[in-house]
């Protein structure tokens, strides 16, 4: 038997509310408000409240897809990666480098998104970089 | 404070009288629900008071439950304040938790969290540690019963439609345990508008608590948008008190009249 009230941060947006993730005999069961952190002080907003749901969700993607011939397939990462590096290539030599943007998320780290923002001005050139957070 | 409930529970798990322990334990300066299995773990224990008595309380009694769901041959001891109490003898009436498989471990909540709760019986009967408080006036729900009809009105539309359906009320409270839930229910609330249809959203919580809400004031700590919705449910349980004479939480063996209801 074991239960555990694991603090975190919610990964949804950019406030970063604590959170206390409950995990009854090794699976994720449900979620409370920290009432120790200084950002939300017990509180939660209604995504906060069903963050343990989309954990087990079963339309949660476990691959990468690939869209061929119009259908999205399951693929490899290499195959995936292979293919966004060709098609990026592709766009940006026949179309400049600002007919791509790039949008970041507030699941990622801060160190993800700051990748993400050189990728895009560094690699591709361009400024076209915006993320889902705007709150 | 804490030391008498160390020692209560240390001899509770030493004596293989529990499985374990829900409590609260402290770490880094986080309070946070825990489940002692060792004697030894019992170094860690909080009462939920940081910087002000009881201010770092969970709704342990939903824990238990979700605990005794998975594990239901097995006794749990749990820490229990006089609201909590008042909670599990409503979950045992409710049959969501067995009698047999609990042991509280009461603590006395001091006057100033009496207060602040505006608690009519601020310790459980089962005290181990903690005052045997003075019951505490509600001041708030007088202030309001003050104002006339349209005032009234008024001011709860006014707490109301700051509401943004977070459903933290809901989902932080001890004492819902449904597995359908009326506030989610389509054809009485509309989804996706915020507020919510006012004033029937909390209005249905409201009457749907009678004789289930303990008065712990956990959903109005958990509420973002400041709604006084414990001074609305003590409003509720006054008029339930008055026309029906039942008060939720203090008989073992009387049962809601909404409990004999619904059947």
């Amino acid at each position: 038997m074991e239960f555990k009230a694991v603090l975190t941060t919610c990964p949804y947006c950019g406030c970063g509310c604590g959170m206390l993730l409950q995990v009854l005999d090794g699976k994720l069961v449900a979620v409370l408000p920290s009432k120790t952190a200084p950002v939300n002080q017990g509180k939660l907003c209604v995504k906060g409240w069903t963050v343990h749901e989309f954990v087990t969700s079963p339309k949660r993607l476990t691959t990468p897809l690939v869209r061929k011939d119009g259908t999205l397939r399951e693929s490899s990462w290499d195959e995936a990666l292979d293919m966004a590096a060709m098609r990026l290539r592709e766009i940006k030599k026949e179309e400049g480098p600002d007919s791509i943007a790039i949008f970041a998320s507030a699941k990622c780290t801060n160190e993800e998104n700051y990748l993400l923002q050189k990728f895009c001005r560094v690699a591709i050139g361009t400024n076209n970089i915006d993320h889902c957070a705007r709150l | 404070m804490s030391q008498k409930i160390r020692q209560y529970v240390h001899q509770l798990l030493s004596e293989g009288k529990i499985k374990a322990f829900l409590g609260l334990r402290e770490e880094n300066g986080h309070i946070m629900p825990h489940l002692f299995c060792e004697p030894q773990e019992l170094e860690q224990i909080s009462l939920g008071d940081r910087k002000e008595p009881g201010d770092a309380r969970y709704p342990l009694n939903q824990l238990l439950i979700r605990l005794a769901r998975e594990h239901p041959d097995d006794t749990f001891a749990v820490l229990t304040r006089g609201c909590d109490e008042r909670g599990l003898k409503e979950l045992f009436k409710w049959n969501q938790l067995n009698e047999e498989r609990v042991v509280p471990v009461g603590v006395g909540c001091p006057d100033d969290l009496a207060r602040a709760c505006e608690c009519e019986k601020p310790f459980p009967d089962c005290l181990i540690d903690g005052p045997q408080g003075q019951k505490a006036d509600s001041e708030k729900v007088a202030r309001i019963d003050g104002m006339d009809l349209e005032g009234r009105l008024k001011f709860w539309m006014g707490e109301f439609d700051r509401c943004i359906k977070c459903f933290g009320c809901r989902n932080v409270c001890p004492m819902c345990f449904c597995n359908e839930c009326s506030i989610e229910e389509e054809s009485l609330v509309g989804k996706g508008e915020i507020p919510p249809d006012n004033p029937t959203f909390h209005l249905i919580r409201a009457v749907h608590m009678v004789g289930r809400c303990i008065d712990c004031g956990l959903c109005e700590e958990a509420c973002p948008a400041d709604i006084p919705l414990r001074t609305l449910y003590k409003k509720v349980a006054d008029i339930v008190s008055e026309e029906l004479g039942y008060r939720t939480g203090y008989s073992i063996e009387e049962k809601s009249p909404f409990n004999i209801i619904g059947g």
